[in-house]
């Protein structure tokens, strides 16, 4: 039973309540992305797993074996920074051989692991030169190559890739996730890029204010947003407020029907739609009674952007956005009056 | 129009003043004051350095290389050299370790306001007048001094632990005086050694000793061979601290050469042996110039 469970986690800096009641397992072999916006307590959840900040309650275990009190050293973790770190004094070779020299592993047997490491970052031969003689790309290699080649019980990630420029970030995310699937590590990724989260992982926990207010795999987490934080910070949504009438939700004089179990009549709900889920079409051509739920807007902006199309709309007082695909080339005008479709189950049911 | 059109012409062409010119005259003032005020006497010192006698009344001018086989004609001369260099060795030694444990803690250990009030009491003593600085030390560690009055409070029968007149009299003098710059180097240095290296040593096993062998003094090398030799060189030209801290142990190569040039009056003399101690100064500047490049590119 590896992995990482922690427990009823709290810490404060002053009054500041940075994390509130963490209890969460990060299960053997998966990758797990923390993401959350800045002073989400995303970081601080993650030097309290690697041992650089002690929680002022509650309790962590690595691989099955408590290790709140232990230091940083003695924990068998590997981790990776924002700025590489990479140690300027050291070759390649043995910036990656520093945790095995620690370890009482020198020589021959150290060599032999230093190589199978940098092979696996794909840098092999590069052990000899210095850091300040790599890209950055080739840097944050390294130093992936330098948390891997030790073994540890748990790999962790702070915002790794966010100094690279665009391109180099998505042909690492690439790697890291070839990387991580090839050495079975047990991976725990803080980043506050929402896309790069879905990508990467198994399972998305989302912080908010010190909280983790949704775990789960990437769809699950995406398609069924638990509350108005998780849908507007993963993705972008429209959210419609109105009271409950029968199996559906008024809303601005238009019924709109969800497939979440509904509260008691009269009480008001969020529902959430996210705006690719919605088809937009001109008012004259619209069938009726093909999908659940229609309503009728008018446009009053168009983004173009080639591939993509993002419609701005006013329905009554409600504004909602649409990404429609160009697919004809002939992208509605502004003030053009227009019918909005989405089936029930994508009008999702949201707290806040 | 030509007369508009030169006119018009005239200041871009004088703005267009040469670049080396512009360096030459911004230069200049400041190579010319250390022509004459320091050039000058050292280049006659330097000639000094080759008469047989200090050319004052009517004494003729004999050329000559003897002063420079001083070392050779009276031996006793190398026995002070090696105390000079002993002196230079442990002050530096001390200053390079009392220095770095120093500005480490103001690095890691403070912020803000309190590291700057910190680091002006680092920066106190240079402040203080240097002879003032000295002699305080004599009321401290002579017999029956502040510290012998200290130890006795506690061990009224305590021995003397005085030590004015010794060679560690003259260290801790030095030391006092050239401490700061150990630690204003080691301070830059280790300002910009990465949090983030220390905590990734830290991840990958290394427990405090590793992280300090291994991380910080290889990184903040170049601030401690910079600070050993801002207080190595003027150190063992040392003369106040010997002869006042030192009394008759305290003969050094700077108050051998200050005796020439105040009490024994042969100006060539001191001026070989001030050479003498130039050419081992160049020749540790030479040594270590090669790890200073280096760290000037990274």
């Amino acid at each position: 039973m590896s992995g990482v469970d922690v427990t009823a986690v709290a810490k404060n800096y002053g009054a500041t309540k940075v994390l509130t009641d963490i209890t969460q397992n990060f299960e053997s072999g998966t990758f797990t992305s923390l993401l959350g916006p800045s002073g989400s307590g995303k970081t601080t959840l993650l030097r309290i797993i690697a041992g650089f900040v002690a929680p002022d309650e509650g309790a962590v275990r690595i691989a099955g074996a408590d290790v709140t009190g232990v230091p940083v050293h003695a924990r068998n973790i590997g981790m990776v920074f924002q700025s590489y770190a990479l140690f300027p004094h050291m070759s390649v070779a043995a910036n990656v051989g520093f945790g095995l020299g620690r370890r009482g592993i020198r020589g021959k047997a150290a060599k032999a692991q230093v190589d199978e490491a940098l092979e696996m970052v794909r840098l092999p031969g590069f052990g000899g030169r210095y850091p300040r003689q790599l890209s950055g790309g080739q840097q944050q290699r390294v130093a992936l190559a330098r948390a891997i080649v030790i073994r540890p019980d748990v790999l962790l990630l702070d915002e790794p890739l966010s100094a690279l420029d665009r391109r180099l970030r998505q042909e690492m995310q690439v790697e890291l996730l070839r990387i991580q699937r090839e050495s079975g590590l047990t991976t725990i990724f803080v980043t506050h890029d929402q896309e790069e989260a879905l990508t990467l992982s198994d399972k998305v926990a989302i912080l908010d204010r010190g909280r983790i207010v949704q775990m789960g795999r990437p769809a699950e987490v995406y398609e069924r947003p638990r509350t108005r934080f998780a849908a507007e910070f993963l993705g972008d949504a429209n959210f419609l407020t109105g009271k409950v009438r029968g199996s559906a939700v008024e809303i601005a004089g238009a019924t709109i029907m969800t497939e979440d179990r509904l509260p008691a009549e009269g009480a008001t709900v969020t529902l959430a739609v996210r705006p690719e889920k919605i088809a937009i079409r001109p008012a004259e051509t619209a069938r009726s009674g093909a999908v659940e739920n229609s309503l009728p807007a008018t446009v009053s902006s168009v983004i173009y952007t080639g591939t993509a199309l993002t419609y701005m709309l006013r329905s009554g007082d409600l504004h909602l956005k649409v990404f429609a695909q160009n697919s004809d080339g002939s992208p509605l005008a502004a003030g053009s009056a227009v019918v909005l479709s989405w089936s029930a189950r994508h009008s999702v049911m949201v707290e806040g | 129009m030509p007369p508009e059109a030169s006119a018009a012409g005239l200041p871009a062409t004088r703005r267009r003043m040469p670049s080396w010119l512009a360096t030459a005259a911004l230069l200049l003032p400041s190579y010319a004051w250390l022509t004459l005020a320091v050039l000058l006497p050292l280049a006659a010192m330097f000639a000094f350095s080759f008469l047989h006698a200090t050319p004052l009344g009517n004494k003729p001018v004999v050329w000559t290389l003897e002063q420079y086989r001083a070392f050779y004609d009276q031996p006793y001369l190398l026995g002070v050299a090696w105390a000079s260099l002993s002196i230079g060795l442990w002050t530096t030694g001390i200053c390079a370790v009392v220095g770095f444990a120093a500005a480490l803690a103001l690095v890691r250990a403070t912020a803000g306001r309190a590291r700057e009030t910190l680091l002006i009491l680092v920066l106190l003593p240079f402040w203080t007048n240097g002879l003032v600085r000295v002699f305080s030390w004599t009321m401290v560690i002579r017999e029956g001094g502040f510290l012998d009055v200290f130890v006795r409070w506690f061990w009224p029968s305590a021995p003397s632990l005085g030590f004015l007149y010794t060679t560690p009299a003259i260290v801790l003098g030095l030391v006092h005086g050239y401490l700061p710059y150990m630690v204003l180097t080691c301070y830059i240095a280790l300002l910009s050694v990465d949090e983030a290296v220390i905590e990734a040593a830290q991840s990958l096993g290394a427990r405090w000793w590793t992280v300090l062998f291994k991380i910080l003094v290889p990184l903040a090398a170049p601030g401690l061979v910079t600070g050993a030799i801002l207080i190595f060189v003027p150190v063992i030209g040392a003369f106040m601290e010997p002869r006042i801290l030192g009394g008759r142990v305290g003969v050094t190569m700077g108050t051998v050469i200050e005796d020439q040039f105040t009490q024994a009056f042969n100006w060539p003399l001191g001026s070989a042996l001030a050479f003498t101690m130039l050419a081992v100064v160049l020749a540790v500047f030479a040594t270590f110039s090669g790890v200073l490049r280096r760290s000037a590119t990274t």
